[in-house]
């Protein structure tokens, strides 16, 4: 008799493992279409950066050390979530609430330091309002932002639950879906300073 | 008065229609919303309603759903039509129509957003639902509580556009809505903004959609069944959720940034301050050209399941089809600028986007030929399937036709905006979609309710479709062709073209005929179902693995899960020589439980769409902090699945063989 209990036990637990391998693949697919949400940005973006309509070109807007700072703040906080994934194979609960703490810590400084960047452009009488190419350049770069914003929520909503029920796996799940989550948005910044604040920021 | 604005935004009690004919059908709404909610409560259905079908994660039944609004959109898409038709028949000389010019742009923009986003993207999902997985052997969808989501969504944007009806007025700016006319300088009422807000909250459940089914087609077939052996609705299923993917993000984008043009005051699309309104124009059409794509491929997977079954033949050249769908897919997105020649964007660019256009011909030739060639000496049945079908070749072939005619950019110089133009479309999507999904539905209806349609009133739909929509569109080419161009609110006596818009009005009137059989059809079929009960769960003598379960299916689908060999595997199962008559060996199966959040979810988007359209910031903000509450508190729920038993599997699966003794 004991012999099919472990055969069902078996067989429930492949079924879970499948049904979380569909999450992550699932995952994927979200994270490609919403590479096509960033392209269809970029292309905009591409289309109007000289529309400035006599308003200011982003060479005289966008500073250099500034965005430097930012974007290695965004890619310290995409190692340390790295890290907390590490700890999560181990799971070490501890080291991932640790790390993933750090990340969030990192997550909020980058915030606003984009915030403090849009806030400085509006109060300078350089809001979207302005021209095409500040309204694509507040859209793509506040999109990544509002992106950012989700998964710090996702990141929060999270450690509460390591902290109050442990690594369950359907939190571990989650966990390895927000990090694909993050490294994602640390790549889409990469073409950002690359494509905005690089390409736009020298003559 | 302060206070006032402060809480309803631009609500105000101007927002009400005005005109007789717009009250009218404000009111007719609200009757018919008072009529159902009556209904619901004189027979205490309401817990019946709620535990059986709004709170549902079962694929059919949300399939089932998607085909009640898609059918309820189609008869408004159809009303629209009517008034269209009718102003145009009228509408010349010293007689000024029916209708108010204003109205009449309203018409026309709603009539082309609802058939295409609500009634025809209905029908798609609604037949996905109920088909898909019983197609691959497998037991749901990859995940069920986002699947409701997306319905729920979906239904969200429906009850937005509709409601543009009661309060405020919709877009008159096309179903399209180009910039700068969709601007806020030249459209200052909300009626932009509730087509973009349904149109973006339908659309990310459409993505969301997509996304699982996706899924589920790459990670649950049957064991056995290889890509290469699914049945040719599930790749025509798999092409066009790539596309979605891959399209309606840009959707989402340019939606936004419109959005945005309007409320925030950017200049994406705008006239002045740097803006580029041919920019949308090409991004709406990144996305639009797929996406009629993504509605015919399906049309097309249920031709080929058709005419293989009432054939009585494997499907020909089934490699072939596959890559057909495969080269139309990756083609769709490589024509976009053929809706747009006339830019400016010079001969090269323009010879390019030509001849990508007419080779999408190709790989549809091949298909329609290869349908021809499964006929080819076949046993075939005229039930009313294969009448759709047999329409749809003859209209289709003439539709691409003139398809290949509007590639040519120096033909399409002249055809651009005409009625040659609206001819064409409609070809493609009435006799694509429309008769593909007509085909479906009526192939499919016993396998999910138990009994099938009345034969009879079906062929007499069909020929009142077929006949009315020749009647309504020949005219309409051979007026495109005089020079008419389209969304004409009124032209001169002199141009001699009234005969044939009455004509033409004559057709939409055949077409509603049509509509009216088909709504007797169910009717009547649903009143004699005893004498249509399909006993056997194989009432076409069918191919694929949907017809080797009971009808109507139970709730896991299959209770054993099945093994494939081969492509058609029903069909080899059931003409095997040595059968096993084993009793199967049951077991428990995982469903998930019932939830009513998808909903909910839905319910809060509608709240910041209606919010953000109207200015009341109050009620969107509640909206977004209610979607994201109600997200987390459905993560924070791991109880979502249950288990039914073996031993009331084994009851379920008993009693269906009882019934078919």
């Amino acid at each position: 008799m004991s012999e099919p209990i472990l055969t069902q036990r078996n067989e429930r637990r492949l079924e879970k493992q499948a049904a979380d391998n569909k999450t992550v693949f699932g995952f994927w697919v979200y994270i490609m279409t919403d590479c096509v949400l960033f392209a269809s940005l970029f292309a905009t973006y591409a289309v109007l950066h000289n529309n400035t309509y006599g308003g200011p070109a982003g060479h005289t807007l966008f500073s250099m050390p500034f965005a430097l700072t930012e974007t290695l703040i965004l890619l310290t906080s995409s190692f340390t979530c790295g890290l907390a994934m590490l700890a999560l194979h181990r799971r070490d609960k501890r080291q991932v609430i640790i790390w993933f703490t750090l990340t969030f810590l990192l997550g909020i400084a980058f915030l606003t330091m984009e915030l403090t960047e849009f806030r400085h452009l509006v109060v300078d009488d350089n809001s979207w309002r302005r021209s095409g190419f500040l309204s694509s350049f507040f859209t793509l770069v506040g999109t990544h932002g509002l992106h950012i914003t989700i998964g710090l929520l996702w990141m929060a909503v999270l450690l509460i639950q390591v902290l109050k029920r442990g690594l369950k796996r359907a939190t571990v799940r989650r966990l390895m879906l927000l990090s694909l989550f993050w490294h994602f948005l640390d790549i889409v910044w990469i073409f950002i300073f690359t494509i905005v604040y690089l390409m736009g920021g020298t003559v | 008065m302060n206070l006032f604005a402060g809480l309803l935004g631009k609500l105000t009690l101007s927002a009400f229609p005005t005109d007789a004919m717009t009250a009218g059908a404000a009111l007719s709404i609200i009757a018919g919303g008072m009529i159902v909610v009556i209904a619901l409560t004189y027979f205490k259905k309401w817990k019946w309603l709620w535990r059986e079908w709004l709170t549902t994660l079962d694929p059919k039944k949300i399939g089932v759903m998607y085909l009640i609004v898609a059918f309820l959109m189609l008869l408004r898409g159809l009303s629209d039509a009517i008034l269209i038709r009718a102003q145009q028949a009228t509408s010349v000389g010293a007689a000024h129509g029916i209708i108010s010019s204003d109205t009449f742009q309203q018409v026309f923009s709603a009539h082309g957003t609802i058939m295409i986003f609500f009634a025809a993207m209905g029908l798609m999902f609604g037949l996905i639902n109920l088909v898909l997985p019983l197609q691959l052997g497998a037991r749901d969808v990859a995940f069920p509580f986002l699947n409701a989501t997306s319905f729920w969504l979906f239904t969200s944007g429906m009850v937005l556009i509709n409601m543009s009806l009661i309060f405020g007025g919709f877009s008159a700016a096309g179903w399209l809505a180009y910039p700068p006319l969709s601007e806020l300088h030249y459209n200052p009422g909300v009626g932009v903004d509730y087509w973009i807000w349904s149109l973006q909250i339908a659309g990310v459940g459409s993505l969301l959609s997509s996304i699982n089914f996706l899924v589920t087609i790459l990670k649950m077939r049957a064991r056995g069944m290889s890509l290469m052996r699914m049945p040719l609705f599930a790749w025509s299923v798999l092409n066009s959720m790539v596309l979605v993917a891959f399209a309606f993000p840009i959707l989402t984008a340019t939606l936004t940034m419109l959005f945005l043009d309007r409320t925030l005051g950017m200049h994406f699309f705008t006239a002045g301050n740097g803006g580029n309104a041919m920019m949308y124009v090409n991004l709406i059409w990144a996305w639009g050209h797929p996406e009629v794509y993504i509605l015919i491929l399906p049309a097309f997977g249920v031709f080929s399941e058709v005419v293989s079954t009432f054939s009585r033949k494997r499907l020909f050249g089934y490699t072939s089809m596959v890559w057909a769908l495969a080269a139309i897919t990756f083609l769709s997105f490589t024509v976009w600028l053929h809706h747009f020649f006339t830019m400016g964007a010079g001969a090269n660019v323009n010879a390019f986007f030509g001849i990508m256009t007419m080779l999408i011909a190709i790989p549809t030739g091949v298909k329609i030929f290869n349908w021809l060639f499964t006929m080819y000496r076949g046993r075939i049945r005229f039930t009313t399937p294969m009448m759709w079908f047999l329409g749809f070749v003859a209209t289709f072939t003439v539709g691409g036709a003139a398809g290949v005619i509007l590639a040519v950019p120096p033909a399409d110089f002249q055809l651009h905006n005409s009625l040659f133009l609206v001819a064409h479309f409609h070809t493609m999507i009435i006799g694509g979609v429309v008769f593909g999904y007509f085909a479906g539905l009526t192939y499919w209806f016993p396998k999910i309710f138990g009994f099938r349609l009345n034969e009879r009133l079906g062929k007499y739909a069909f020929w009142c479709w077929l006949v009315g929509f020749l009647l309504a569109f020949v005219p309409l080419y051979i007026l495109g062709l005089m020079g008419a161009t389209r969304r004409l609110d009124h032209y001169s006596a002199a141009m001699g073209w009234q005969w044939l818009f009455i004509i033409s009005a004559i057709g939409v009137g055949v077409i509603c005929l049509g509509v009216a059989f088909q709504v007797t059809q169910f009717v009547y079929s649903f009143w004699k179902r005893k004498d249509n009960l399909d006993t056997t769960g194989d009432p076409w003598d069918g191919r694929t693995l949907e017809w080797s379960i009971p009808s109507p299916v139970p709730v896991y689908n299959f209770a054993v899960l099945p093994i494939v060999t081969g492509r058609d595997p029903f069909w080899t199962s059931k003409h095997a020589k040595d059968k096993t008559d084993e009793e199967p060996h049951y077991k428990d199966i995982l469903v998930p439980k019932n939830s009513p959040l998808g909903m909910f979810i839905a319910a809060f988007a509608f709240l910041v769409g209606f919010g953000i359209i109207w200015h009341i910031w109050w009620l969107a903000i509640i909206g977004i902090l209610g979607v994201i509450t109600t997200i987390i508190v459905r993560t924070c729920d791991d109880e979502t699945e249950k288990y039914i038993p073996a031993a009331q599997v084994a009851s379920i699966e008993a009693a269906a063989k009882e019934r078919y003794v």
